[in-house]
């Protein structure tokens, strides 16, 4: 491969990455190969990256994934509905909750199960907290991988301690909480809980501000990140990227507005988009979302009704749904994540198939990273968000 | 200056030569008293050599545990603390940790990839550790305490301290790994874009004092304003810019955060330091603290006075404490900004530095010498060189940051109905 063949790849990216291109092309240098990962600090698990290299530019990126395949969507055919329900907690290991509640979904759609409106709140409030978490821990990811040596990202994980206990106390355990169930949820949350959350939704803002101070006008962190992994809206849609990653190019696609599922449409909250696609909007389109998320907590918490927490007439043990399909999908915290189920009236779903957010998110990595230098590519990953137990599943 | 320097020629003479003050030299003399007169020479040498090595060699020892400590703390984590005083289970704040380390570090293989080149493999951390030690020899401890005194020993130091960058190329290309090899190519672009605002950041000190010797240009900072201000070069606008244009590139210098682009960890796992391990990665991290603590040894006899107490009144303290604290003071700088700062990326590295750090530093160099014309003026007309002289600074900071960050900004984000 020349370096006169990718001359025309920085036309169009007008960044500062393409100008250290320009520098290099006239040294015309040998390309070198190197392979970053499955064990390399920034890769955010097993993910692996062939980069090749001109000088420390990226002409050329291969992503390979698989470390981490459990054969987990022919195992949900195996199992029954219910039993696939803990399963989906090892998706995104960041975000159990909302992928209790996509499944919930799938199959509440597919049994025609109805569920209480305390149960519908709970979800909101359970959703919510967990895409603080995500993008917290996101945030501080991101920014371990700009190079700050741990200050963000034990700030960022001091906070999603404080909601992981939340989780341990209601559903007994800290990540996978296998929680939600078809028709409601698995407990119902007490007094204490509530007012423990209230607390926590109280002081999170402060915890943003704290940490935004720290962050968001750093000036380093602005020069590393703004105009850095740009991403077009139109490749974004053709991509079938979701989530703030495809907010943060300006498309105006959350499914809490488009799909209005639960009873999102009764709380009153912003959607931020942004205008360049780049790694700076990326973060800032989280740390934005995160305080619309409190402003539903706030309203969900206030407005949670009494009533049960499970649909009293609904089956759990020997659920056999009628034969048929279905696909429910939610607003994640890494976009949409969505589980086609299709039943022949058996126990077990005759198939099982999930849409992950993070993978279907990455595939337009090698598209961000051209032009850009190998520093670069570690925090244009970082800004994906990715968890390689949904990306391998 | 042409302020008047208020005498306080009693207490100095009083203090200079007080029995503390004279304690290492007295300590010394009476070590080798039993040696002909012709041999003394020698072990005279020899034992500042020992005592350099021990008194650093511990320090070093001590600010990893201190940088860990205090990095624990930003971080709202303990840091080591478990690590007992052997045999006994008394732990004192982790404090034998840096032993542990040692031990730890001494006892695991040493691994030597198979294609790596084996000489120069072995002799990276070995280079970098003498040329750093190298540079500990002119820097004026206190007022008896220069290893050598040499007449051009801000010169040496700086030709001793460039040569370290040399090693870390030869671990990067000796490793046969890619890593490895990007970090060299990045240690070598970092060396000739900082070495420049480094050694430009000091001529003018040198052309105030008038010399070259470390411990002329630390008697040149003597005496005090007011019996509050010293004379100190950084209490100068051009000693000031110096200073600060000095700890950035010696920030670069030592490899350390935000620049730590030859090891950024997040990017290339260790940079040259990939294939590295047991005591040669211990040699790596000595030298690379070694570095950070004699620039900043260097820093304060350019700049912050050297050995000089800040008071008259504060004479009581024998020099080589002065000097300590104040190395100490500057590598809590070190470390504060470590845990503070992200990194910056190569082009934004070298940009930084041929853009915005010489051309400051060669405007701040005819800043200086404006300052030493100027030194007859008095009066009103000293408020005029203060004005003048701060201006030439402030100006070309404000302008050329801006330049520097332009395209940068906060943004304000919109929101869909």
């Amino acid at each position: 491969m020349s370096v006169s063949d990718l001359s025309g790849l920085n036309a169009e990216r007008a960044t500062p990455g393409a100008r250290v291109r320009e520098v290099h092309d006239s040294f015309h240098g040998d390309l070198l190969e190197v392979s970053m990962g499955p064990h390399h600090p920034s890769t955010h698990g097993v993910f692996r990256m062939i980069v090749t290299l001109d000088g420390e530019t990226i002409v050329k990126l291969k992503p390979v994934f698989g470390y981490l395949h459990r054969n987990h969507e022919k195992l949900g055919e195996t199992v029954t509905y219910l039993g696939s329900m803990p399963y989906t907690d090892r998706l995104d290991y960041l975000s159990s909750m909302t992928n209790n509640w996509a499944y919930a979904l799938a199959v509440e759609k597919l049994a025609g199960q109805a569920v209480p409106e305390r149960a519908e709140y709970v979800r909101v409030i359970l959703a919510e907290l967990t895409r603080l978490l995500n993008h917290t821990c996101l945030a501080g990811f991101l920014m371990q991988d700009c190079g700050c040596s741990g200050t963000p990202l034990m700030y960022a994980f001091r906070e999603r301690e404080y909601i992981l206990d939340l989780f341990e106390s209601l559903s007994g355990s800290r990540m996978m909480c296998n929680y939600q169930r078809f028709g409601g949820c698995r407990v119902d949350p007490s007094a204490d809980w509530l007012a423990g959350a209230q607390k926590l939704t109280d002081r999170y803002g402060t915890f943003l501000d704290e940490f935004e101070t720290l962050l968001t006008g750093n000036e380093i962190i602005m020069a590393r990140t703004q105009g850095v992994g740009k991403l077009s809206p139109e490749l974004a849609i053709s991509a079938g990227v979701t989530g703030p990653m495809l907010r943060a190019t300006g498309v105006n696609y959350d499914l809490r507005k488009v799909d209005a599922y639960g009873v999102y449409p009764r709380f009153d909250f912003r959607v931020p988009l942004g205008d360049h696609g780049d790694v700076y909007d990326r973060y800032m389109i989280r740390v934005l979302e995160m305080r619309e998320s409190i402003k539903i907590l706030q309203q969900a918490l206030a407005g949670l009704p009494a009533g049960p927490i499970m649909d009293p007439k609904a089956k759990l043990r020997s659920f056999r749904p009628k034969a048929g399909e279905a696909y429910g999908r939610i607003e994640g915290p890494k976009g949409e994540i969505g589980f086609y189920l299709l039943s022949d009236g058996s126990p077990n779903p005759y198939r099982y198939r999930i849409r992950p957010p993070s993978f279907i998110n990455l595939t337009v990595l090698e598209d961000m990273c051209l032009g850009h230098t190998v520093a670069d590519a570690v925090i244009i990953l970082g800004s994906v968000d990715i968890v390689l137990g949904e990306v391998d599943r | 200056m042409n302020l008047a320097v208020i005498p306080v020629a009693a207490s100095v003479s009083e203090w200079s030569d007080s029995f503390l003050e004279r304690l290492p030299l007295l300590a010394r003399d009476w070590m080798t008293s039993w040696l002909p007169e012709p041999w003394r020479w020698l072990v005279n040498s020899l034992l500042s050599i020992a005592v350099i090595l021990s008194v650093f060699g511990l320090l070093f020892a001590y600010v990893t545990l201190a940088e860990r400590k205090i990095l624990g703390r930003i971080q709202n984590r303990p840091g080591p603390n478990r690590t007992p005083i052997p045999f006994t289970k008394l732990r004192f704040f982790g404090l034998a940790q840096p032993f542990a380390d040692g031990v730890k570090s001494l006892t695991k293989e040493d691994v030597v990839p198979r294609g790596a080149d084996h000489l120069l493999h072995f002799l990276a951390p070995v280079v970098l550790l003498a040329f750093s030690i190298l540079t500990f020899a002119v820097i004026p401890y206190g007022r008896h305490l220069v290893p050598v005194e040499l007449n051009a020993g801000v010169l040496y130091f700086f030709a001793a301290g460039a040569a370290t960058e040399l090693a870390v190329f030869m671990a990067g290309w000796a490793s046969r790994n890619k890593y490895s090899l990007l970090a060299a190519m990045r240690a070598l672009a970092q060396l000739i874009s900082y070495e420049l605002p480094l050694l430009l950041a000091w001529v003018p000190v040198v052309l105030v004092a008038g010399t070259l010797s470390t411990t002329e240009i630390v008697a040149a900072q003597s005496g005090w304003q007011f019996n509050v201000i010293p004379h100190w070069y950084v209490f100068t606008p051009w000693g000031a810019a110096g200073f600060a244009i000095f700890m950035i590139a010696a920030l670069a210098e030592s490899n350390r955060s935000p620049f730590d682009l030859p090891e950024a960890e997040s990017e290339l796992i260790a940079g040259h330091l990939t294939e590295y391990s047991g005591f040669k990665y211990a040699l790596f991290f000595m030298a690379e603290y070694f570095g950070m603590i004699a620039l900043s040894g260097m820093a304060i006899t350019l700049f912050l006075g050297g050995w000089h107490a800040p008071s008259p009144y504060l004479e009581f303290i024998p020099s080589y404490v002065w000097f300590m604290g104040k190395l100490s003071a500057l590598l809590l700088g070190f470390i504060w900004i470590r845990a503070t700062f992200p990194r910056l990326r190569m082009d934004q590295l070298t940009r930084f530095a041929w853009k915005f750090l010489v051309p400051l530093a060669l405007i701040n160099l005819g800043n200086a010498a404006f300052w030493s014309l100027s030194l007859h003026w008095s009066g009103p007309l000293q408020i005029l060189r203060w004005l003048i002289s701060v201006l030439v600074v402030v100006g070309p900071f404000v302008l050329l940051g801006r330049k520097l960050s332009a395209g940068v900004a906060p943004r304000v984000y919109r929101y869909a109905v």
